[in-house]
């Protein structure tokens, strides 16, 4: 084919279209001098799995503040000071050695980022939003997460305002554990609910 | 609208590329994409159902073969040149080709909202059915229950309905609830044991 008047024009590659947003709004005077390296200080360092772990080892070890977090998720995590975007409407969940939960957006990417920060890219991309609520106990078990077949599956689709958190099971033998070391051991696959642990 | 963000039992797709420890940005352009998402986010204040309708109109072949940074990426741009910040042209010449946008928003203005707020029509315990209908705008009822039944297992206080807010300066504010849906219900070949719970705006159901 000749002239290339019918081949759609090639895309330029993603860094250059960041770079082109960047440089239009920094020549607007939107962008505020270390505002992009805040922000991405703020996701890597202070908004992640940590904050939820912290939750969770509290929830293992208070029986009180377990029953609080079930009751009024929001409340009882905003103890920690964790809360605001995505995080205002909050639902724990409890795993249980009959229930197993697990947390899913099939419309976009909703997450409690207080708790959790900004999802992994698997839980945004298409296979996992779309099997998720079709074939759960087979998309578990492929990600390695195997469940005893009278395990009920509970599939939470937050497509409101919403966002949840599983409580994992606290395992076996760490009687002797403090909080801060059972923090250490909670994942954050457990509280998406794709692992037990 | 029945657009390609609505996954949720779709068929086809292969495995998840899971990884249990997976950096917060694979790249340093993903963490720019992201702030960039809140400076244009800062500047036009949009809704979270103008936000969210902004990436559902990317063309379909983009968005599933582009990372969600990718979509936050275009979901900013798209806004920042509807709202005048920036100009297609301006983002073409600058990203040295066709900088590609979500498409236009084909749902009519919301001209009557309706009453600004509802008292819920349902509790606890009751049986309701997904309204089975295909609304050219943004929404947050997926597909894959529409027409299905189950039953409200949770109140979760009243929200601006997405359906208005993002074609409209109205708001109406309703119930929501978690709707609890036997595998069984949804799917030919759903399992027993298995139940998906959706969290639904009060209009979007109707009594079983």
């Amino acid at each position: 084919m000749s002239g290339g008047a019918h081949q759609p024009a090639p895309m330029p590659p993603v860094e250059q279209r960041v770079a082109a947003l960047e440089a239009l709004l920094t020549e607007r005077g939107l962008v505020p001098e270390g505002f992009i390296e805040e922000v991405t200080r703020r996701y890597e360092t202070e908004i992640g799995p940590m904050n939820g772990a912290k939750v969770v080892a509290r929830a293992w070890t208070d029986p009180a503040y377990k029953q609080r977090l079930l009751a009024d998720g929001t409340a009882a995590i905003a103890e920690f000071g964790f809360g605001g975007a995505e995080g205002e409407h909050m639902v724990v969940v409890e795993n249980t050695p009959a229930v197993h939960n697990v947390i899913v957006c099939t419309l976009c990417s909703c997450y409690p980022w207080p708790t959790l920060g900004l999802p992994p890219a698997w839980y945004k991309d298409p296979p996992y939003r779309a099997r998720m609520v079709r074939e759960p106990r087979a998309l578990l078990a492929e990600m390695g997460c195997e469940l005893p077949g009278d395990v009920e599956v509970r599939v939470w689709d937050s497509s409101a305002e919403v966002r949840y958190l599983v409580l994992p099971q606290r395992p076996p033998g760490t009687e002797g554990m403090t909080e801060a070391e059972l923090a250490g051991l909670v994942t954050r696959d457990s509280m998406i609910g794709v692992a037990r642990r | 609208m029945d657009g390609i963000h609505d996954l949720g039992g779709m068929q086809g797709f292969g495995p998840v590329a899971h990884s249990p420890a997976e950096p917060v940005f694979h790249e340093p352009w993903e963490g720019r994409a992201r702030a960039l998402l809140e400076v244009v986010a800062g500047a036009v204040q949009p809704n979270g159902g103008e936000f969210r309708h902004a990436i559902e109109r990317m063309a379909p072949g983009h968005y599933l073969t582009s990372s969600y940074y990718e979509h936050w990426l275009t979901a900013a741009a798209t806004l920042a040149v509807e709202h005048g910040l920036v100009t297609q042209a301006e983002l073409d010449a600058r990203a040295g080709g066709r900088f590609p946008l979500s498409g236009p928003v084909h749902a009519p203005p919301v001209a009557e909202a309706g009453s600004e707020a509802s008292e819920p029509r349902f509790a606890v315990g009751d049986r309701v059915r997904v309204r089975e209908w295909h609304p050219p705008g943004h929404t947050r009822c997926p597909r894959y229950i529409r027409g299905k039944e189950g039953v409200v297992v949770r109140l979760d206080g009243t929200h601006s309905v997405p359906d208005i807010e993002a074609h409209s300066t109205a708001r109406r504010y309703e119930a929501t609830y978690s709707v609890r849906f036997d595998a069984a219900s949804l799917w030919r070949d759903g399992q027993r044991g298995v139940s998906v719970h959706v969290d639904l705006w009060d209009s979007y159901l109707e009594a079983a």
